[in-house]
């Protein structure tokens, strides 16, 4: 950035020079984000006519400018300077070690937060929209854990992890059509297809690294979801496929049982409530994860999750050490695709329907901000990440076109502000005895 | 020196780099225990040697033979059989290895990174990690106490629970050299062990490779500049320039070979030799 | 096999791999002087397809009807325009995360993209938008007797071969006879030496974007005029086939930009017509994976040796 020179001056008498400078700043900022505004926020376009709107140009430029101008002469503070010297601290210190007293604490608020977590659904359960927001929520909480073993322990960037998504959600749809599959079955099955198929996504990168194997996911996730969108035979096409009720010892989980037998408000005499779906599923689905993330937490100090990590961090260092890293890579692949496998189940279940809208390019892109914003390798992070990125959109409805803008805007700002995420990773500590 | 004592022997070692022969008939053999220094003037070829025995690099003529309890490993074999072949299978026959720019984890505390090192010595069963079984657990042990253990040999003891990334320069080095160790290696390559120390901290690392040959039973072969050091504890020294071998022996024996003098210093330029034109 | 259909698909295929090659110039640059791939080149083509239907239609509005200077004022500032869409998306997302690990820039590209995608539109609505038919007719060639036993090639599409190619000249003039062209492979092949040589590396890799929006400013500019429409999510799916043209005919090599481009092209291109239309891009995701699995260096390129 052409910044004004911190001047050894007393800041707040600029000199005449850099008033100039600055001015000279301010206009080619002005004029920059004229050009960059202008046509395409100004000129609207409509059929083979345009509309004409200054307004909306004039005021971005004029707000862009303002903003710069503001950052460059705080720039000249301490005030600034100070904020960014210790910013740039923190995004130094990303990784530090647990100590026992953290520990204690965490372990306390995580034990709050899971009660909190259960009760919740059982408070709203007659708020279909707080429902459905916190089953969604969930589920990519435990979307952000899988990915988190790929990118976040293994250092794998995977741009297609929708893709299993994908697999997930359709088996259980295409199951139930063809073979009587239920919810339970597909919880079982899912996983497992997910992680034969990242097995074999696994073994067709192992030679590609960096950016080259982020696009090679991504072309992996468009695949899927085109060949989802246009086998009309198979999958439905663009319509999708209808996807059965979930149940609980065979008792459905809708109005009417459509497999025979009875549904589960009749059997337990209560009036049919549409929650009850959202309920149960909440309820499996808060011990899947709670299950899922002892075991990552586990995972992470036994061997396999410290090899993830160790080739993460150097590669060569590994091989150097006896570790082969195509086992490596692979154990990472299918763990982080069973996970979404298994999320794609209750998806599934959570519409209804399973179409090929949901498995975008942004669905990746939505997970792997949740994992990059959480802390790459941080359990608690993801979580948090999760319910932000979730909710936050839900809570703010009447801005739902802002909402990929300030998306992307957010990405950026947090590459440049706290790349390793907002929690801090804290490895493990262990005792070293006394001489 | 008797072919049987010999652990590590490379016949005709040849590396080519597209146009580039970087090695040609490179011949030479390490005897068991012993602590040997490859040297020659930058550009020689000592890393491309050192990776291809480490088997980073497939040679392109040539054989490299371990010999462990009579029995002879081919390494090229090792580095190209297929998908499960690779580097990592001739650091699990014993040979182990530090490198040029230090390679540590450095997001990872020192013990985390010892703990990685004897990632075959711990228990994979992923059920017994689960539950921290007995068995799983008095691995662990083992490979924490052993990994302590080595912290205490290479003096880093008290940084045990630190970020490998936040030690300093020669401190990285020596935690390198004990991650190398804990993987309990026959033959264990230094890629400039000295580079970057101080002749105190020079001094130190003499000590601690006298006490790997010594006190854990280790083949030490080095690639170093510091003349001081490898003149002081090398018994065998192998000279490249150019990519081929031009002396071989004891320190003395190279010290006062023509041939390295020429490699290293050029030539004699004084009056009493004949001038050339 | 009916000459007349293979001929219409070579001929289609290799304008396609014009537009191809002009959008893959971009990735090469700038993957060569920063190593980065640039996410969101797609989206500033995306962006150019809609600066040139707003010109088209301002130059429409204020009766200016000759066509020649039609289209060389709207592709001036299409040009224009996308340049310093160019330029201010390295200074903002790029430029403060040099030198961060591989991971960080590339989220942030994502970022840019998705950006751009949901500001298109917001300001401009989602639905498609189109342009009138600005030059029609076509040079026809017959292959046999029959009334349809023809393939041709439009004059938009002539245009289109013929800018193209007058761009990859100008461009290889520019990086292999000017200073600045000079200075662009110096601080590709050693950014550190070059700084130390004078050169002022933030302005050469400015510069490299600059260049490669342009690139990609005329194939949106072409691109627009041949098919009369577009809408925000162009740049996606372009953006990667691009991005396999790149990789294909060598990254970071120029020739193999153009080269890649036009084997893509052709290759699609006769996929969609004996194949399978739908199919048309799963084929070149195919191709994209096929070829950073077992060739990553392309066909140009030189294979990158592991520094240990």
């Amino acid at each position: 950035m052409s910044a004004l020179h911190p001047s050894s001056q007393n800041a707040s008498a600029l000199a005449p020079a850099k008033w100039r400078e600055l001015l000279r700043d301010a206009l080619f900022t002005f004029v920059l984000a004229s050009i960059v505004f202008g046509p395409i926020t100004g000129l609207q376009l409509k059929g083979l006519d345009f509309i004409a709107n200054w307004q909306r140009p004039m005021w971005l430029a004029i707000i862009v400018t303002l903003g710069r101008v503001l950052f460059l002469t705080a720039l000249n503070t301490d005030w600034l300077k100070n904020r960014l010297q210790r910013s740039a601290i923190k995004k130094a210190q990303a990784t530090t070690v647990q100590t026992a007293q953290e520990w204690r604490r965490w372990a306390a608020i995580s034990a709050v937060a899971a009660l909190v977590a259960f009760a919740l659904p059982f408070v709203f359960l007659n708020n279909s929209y707080v429902m459905k927001s916190l089953l969604l929520a969930m589920i990519y909480v435990l979307l952000g854990l899988g990915l988190n073993i790929v990118v976040g322990l293994a250092g794998l960037l995977d741009l297609g992890f929708v893709a299993f998504y994908a697999v997930g959600a359709y088996f259980l749809a295409l199951g139930a059509e063809h073979w009587g599959l239920g919810f339970w079955g597909a919880l079982v099955l899912s996983p497992l297809l997910a992680a034969a198929l990242g097995g074999l996504l696994g073994f067709t990168v192992l030679r590609t690294h960096g950016d080259y194997l982020a696009i090679v996911t991504l072309g992996f996730g468009e695949i899927i979801r085109l060949v989802l969108t246009n086998w009309l035979a198979v999958t439905g096409g663009p319509n999708g496929l209808p996807v059965p009720a979930p149940t609980f010892f065979g008792l459905e989980f809708s109005r009417i049982a459509k497999f025979g037998g009875t549904p589960f408000h009749e059997f337990m005499g209560w009036e049919y409530n549409t929650n009850m779906k959202f309920l149960f599923l909440y309820v499996v689905l808060f011990w899947v994860l709670a299950l899922m993330i002892f075991w990552i937490y586990r995972l992470r100090i036994m061997p396999m999750g410290r090899a993830w990590e160790a080739l993460r961090e150097d590669e060569i260092a590994c091989r150097s050490l006896g570790i082969n890293p195509v086992v490596v890579k692979l154990s990472a692949f299918m763990m982080g695709a069973m996970t979404g496998g298994l999320a794609g189940v209750f998806f599934a279940s959570y519409q209804g329907f399973v179409n090929p809208t949901s498995f975008t390019f942004f669905e990746s892109a939505l997970i792997l901000a949740i994992v990059v914003l959480g802390g790459l390798g941080s359990i608690v992070g993801v979580i948090v990440a999760a319910f932000v990125l979730t909710l936050l959109p839900e809570m703010l409805r009447e801005f739902a076109d802002f909402r990929i803008l300030a998306f992307g805007i957010l990405m950026v700002l947090m590459m440049i502000w706290r790349p390793r995420g907002l929690i801090r990773t804290r490895r493990p500590v262990f005792t070293v005895p006394e001489r | 020196m008797t072919a049987c004592n010999n652990l590590l022997t490379v016949r005709q070692l040849g590396m080519r780099f597209g146009g580039i022969q970087a090695l040609s008939e490179v011949d030479f053999s390490i005897a068991a225990g012993s602590i040997s220094a490859l040297i020659g003037p930058n550009g020689a070829g000592k890393t491309t040697v050192f990776n291809c025995i480490t088997g980073f690099y497939p040679p392109s003529t040539g054989s490299m033979e371990l010999t462990l309890e009579g029995r002879s490993q081919d390494l090229g074999k090792l580095l190209s059989s297929g998908l499960f072949g690779g580097s990592h299978r001739i650091a699990r026959i014993g040979i182990a290895r530090t490198f040029q720019n230090i390679r540590l984890f450095r997001e990872m505390t020192v013990l985390e990174n010892l703990l990685v090192a004897q990632h075959h010595q711990l228990n994979h069963n992923l059920l017994a990690g689960f539950f921290r079984t007995r068995s799983y657990r008095s691995a662990e042990q083992a490979a924490i106490d052993n990994a302590i253990s080595w912290l205490e040999v290479v003096g880093l003891r008290d940084c045990a629970n630190r970020l490998a990334g936040t030690l300093p320069y020669g401190h990285q080095r020596r935690l390198e050299i004990a991650r190398a160790m804990c993987t309990k290696p026959r033959l264990i390559c230094l890629d400039e062990p000295a580079a970057g120390l101080n002749p105190h901290e020079t001094e130190e690392l003499a000590a601690l490779i006298r006490q790997l040959r010594q006190e854990h039973a280790a083949t030490v072969l080095l690639i170093e500049h510091d003349m001081g050091l490898v003149m002081g504890i090398s018994d065998h020294i192998v000279v490249l320039d150019h990519g081929k071998v031009i002396a071989m022996g004891t320190a003395q024996a190279v010290a006062s070979s023509p041939a390295v003098i020429l490699a290293y210093l050029g030539v004699d330029e004084s009056p009493n030799t004949e001038a050339t034109v | 096999m009916d000459g007349h259909i293979f001929g219409q698909q070579v001929v289609n295929g290799m304008v396609l791999g014009m537009i191809y090659g002009l959008i893959a110039v971009g990735y090469s640059m700038v993957y060569g002087v920063i190593g980065m791939i640039n996410f969101a080149h797609g989206d500033v083509y995306m962006i150019s397809a809609y600066i040139t239907g707003i010109t088209l239609s301002v130059l429409a509005f204020f009766g200016v009807q000759a066509l020649v200077p039609t289209l060389i004022i709207a592709l001036l500032v299409v040009m224009l325009v996308t340049a310093v869409y160019g330029w201010v998306i390295e200074r903002v997302a790029y430029r403060p995360l040099r030198g961060s690990p591989m991971l960080t820039p590339l989220i942030s590209a994502i970022g840019v993209s998705l950006f751009l995608e949901a500001y298109v539109q917001i300001a401009q609505g989602p639905n498609p938008q189109g342009i009138k038919p600005y030059l029609s007719g076509a040079f026809r060639f017959w292959t046999g007797t029959g009334t349809d036993q023809f393939f041709q090639i439009t004059y938009i599409q002539t245009v289109i071969v013929v800018v193209a190619l007058a761009s990859m000249a100008g461009l290889a003039y520019l990086i292999g006879y000017t200073s600045l062209g000079r200075s662009c492979r110096a601080t590709q092949q050693d950014p550190k030496m070059a700084t130390l040589l004078g050169i002022d590396t933030n302005r050469i890799i400015s510069m490299v974007f600059v260049i490669g929006s342009v690139s990609a400013s005329i194939a949106g500019f072409l691109v627009t005029l041949n098919y009369g429409s577009f809408d925000f999510y162009i740049g996606f799916v372009v953006g990667i086939k691009a991005f396999t043209a790149a990789v294909l005919g060598g990254i970071s090599s120029l020739p193999g930009a153009l080269l890649g481009g036009l084997l893509l092209g052709l290759l699609e291109s006769l996929f969609s017509g004996y194949v399978s239309t739908d199919y048309k891009d799963v084929f070149s995701f195919s191709v994209l994976i096929i070829v950073l699995i077992f060739k990553p260096s392309g066909l140009l390129g030189r294979p990158a040796v592991e520094k240990v």
